[in-house]
């Protein structure tokens, strides 16, 4: 009896110098905050290397490389959001074999937090990629793909608020078009909706009734159309929504310089970034946040 | 043991008290984006590899280096996917998936194939020079896609070469050809160098993505008829690759622009 008192006290006690030692150091930064948003898009199962002779990309990529990247990243600053802007299947015979199983392992392994689906998400079927879901350690977020009507259903989120380390972060998903670029038979009954109204709608929820800190939009709509100059794009989506901070796209596979800097309806910057395809590249945007109440300056300085 | 316990009392409380006055000042805290950095990452081979993930991979890919490293053929020059109406990827696989498919279908239906249509999204890699395996045809082709002859009209072939002209991609094309003029507008058009006829079916092979309205190739569903070959667009390749020691792409013209 004495004996469980004293470890129930020892518990509790020493419970309190945890937490005091964790606040402690909370409050040692509470003015300045610090988010690593890592990224990736149209990885389509590339988890090797490409070989040393490829003509367009050799020795680049592999999963084992990004994993190293991303834990020396990690290590930097601890803050990390890691996202994935769909087609995360289809390209090697990773996926022919296993169906997508060693991706989202593997992604789940890295500690992934999100992904938003791609229309090669359904090249298996709606139902195979629900049959891989178990394999996935993280989320899935789409806004404007409705899956009420599917095996889907109550599976994927529009929007998850993450929180890290005291910043409130929004992430809502967008996905393409689905007639047309996928069949049928393999997308079912999921119901595609506009993703520029959808937009307008969750970026307000998110900034204004759920005060996200940060918004971000995971797309796959694709970084711009040129022949199709009236088909929604994220550099589009940039220009005609207020309150998102910044889009992670895909589906185009576009290689950019660096992320593209663009004005929302409101004159302020949006981030428009996406990092070309097979897991080549590694895209990372790093916030810096102040206090709101402490800020003096207005506006930010955005080095791109 | 009474004062202990009401130690453990007001430590509790005095817990409670420090989480509420935390949660309360975080609910407050409102955080001010002031510096945004951005950039992109290469991985390269400098990149070191995390132990622990390769170990994971090896056994899966042991199981498929088993079956897909044997060398079927060899490429002397690489066929790449570059062309602004026609590439020799897309030559390439149009004329294999042409001459293949028309091997069953002569059997099976004792008809012929005039056309066969592709869509270029769907050529997802280029053929290296070099050795030449049955991964690449994975690479090239990793749809579970099968080749499906759709029956179409004069009417839907002309509807093919608006959609062509339209869309402004090199979709693999064999068997029918044309030349753009100046408007924009198709002239000489022939299929197999003989222009088109009223009361003739012409048959297209082509993939069941297409057939199903994949690209808004809507004119495929409009044939009048519809043979499923039941032979997947990477068998083809492969098939292709085991019976041919050389791969080289064929650079006829298919579709010219008039300047």
């Amino acid at each position: 009896m004495k004996r469980r008192d004293f470890i129930q006290k020892t518990a509790v006690s020493s419970a309190f110098l945890g937490l005091g030692g964790l606040s402690l150091s909370s409050f040692n930064t509470l003015n300045t905050k610090h988010l690593t948003v890592l990224h990736t898009n149209d990885v389509h199962s590339y988890i090797d290397p490409f070989p040393a002779n490829h003509p367009r990309n050799p020795n680049m990529g592999g999963v084992a490389r990004r994993a190293a990247l991303i834990e020396s990243i990690r290590k930097e600053n601890p803050n990390v959001l890691l996202l994935d802007a769909g087609d995360i299947f289809q390209g090697t015979p990773y996926f022919n074999y296993y169906g997508g199983e060693l991706e989202f392992k593997l992604m789940s392994m890295m500690q992934y937090d999100l992904a938003t689906i791609g229309n090669h998400d359904f090249d298996n079927g709606i139902d195979g990629l629900f049959t891989q879901l178990p394999n996935a350690g993280f989320e899935f977020v789409s806004a404007n793909y409705d899956f009420k009507n599917t095996i889907m259903n109550g599976h994927v989120k529009p929007y998850k608020i993450i929180d890290k380390n005291g910043i409130k972060v929004g992430v809502f998903g967008l996905g393409i078009g689905l007639d047309g670029l996928v069949d049928k038979k393999n997308y079912k009954e999921t119901v595609y909706n506009d993703p520029l109204t959808v937009a307008k709608d969750m970026s307000r929820i998110l900034k204004h009734e759920k005060k996200c800190d940060l918004v971000i939009c995971l797309s796959h709509l694709g970084y711009q159309y040129k022949n199709e100059p009236d088909k929604i794009c994220d550099t589009k989506l940039a220009t005609l929504t207020q309150d998102i901070d910044l889009i992670i796209g895909g589906h185009t596979h576009t290689f950019l310089d660096k992320p593209t800097v663009i004005k929302n309806a409101l004159g302020n910057d949006v981030l428009v970034n996406q990092v070309g395809c097979y897991g080549i590249n590694l895209g990372r945007i790093d916030f810096y946040f102040e206090d709101t109440k402490s800020v003096t300056s207005k506006g930010k300085s955005i080095v791109v | 043991m009474v004062k202990l316990k009401n130690y453990n009392v007001v430590l509790k409380h005095f817990v409670l008290l420090l989480t509420f006055t935390s949660l309360i000042s975080c609910a407050e805290k409102k955080y001010t984006v002031t510096r945004i950095e951005g950039k992109q990452i290469a991985i390269t081979a400098q990149n070191s590899e995390q132990t622990q993930i390769e170990n994971f991979i090896k056994p899966y890919r042991d199981r498929i280096d088993k079956d897909l490293s044997l060398v079927l053929s060899n490429a002397p020059e690489t066929l790449d996917k570059s062309g602004e109406w026609q590439t020799p990827m897309g030559n390439f696989l149009s004329d294999i998936t042409f001459e293949k498919s028309n091997v069953i279908f002569q059997l099976r239906e004792k008809k012929s194939i005039d056309i066969c249509l592709l869509n270029h999204g769907g050529i997802r890699t280029i053929i290296s020079k070099g050795d030449v395996t049955a991964r690449n045809a994975y690479e090239i082709m990793p749809f579970e896609n099968s080749a499906f002859v759709i029956g179409l009209k004069e009417e839907q072939i002309m509807e093919m070469v608006n959609y062509i002209i339209t869309e402004k991609k090199p979709h693999p094309l064999k068997g029918l050809t044309f030349t753009i003029d100046k408007d924009n507008q198709p002239k000489n058009i022939l299929v197999d160098g003989k222009a088109l006829h009223s009361n003739k079916i012409y048959y297209v092979v082509t993939s069941d993505y297409l057939v199903n309205g994949g690209d808004n190739m809507l004119f495929f569903k409009k044939g009048v008829e519809k043979y499923d070959l039941d032979y997947k667009l990477r068998n083809i390749i492969i098939d292709y690759f085991k019976e041919n020691k050389v791969i080289t792409a064929n650079k006829d013209i298919r579709i010219s622009k008039e300047p």
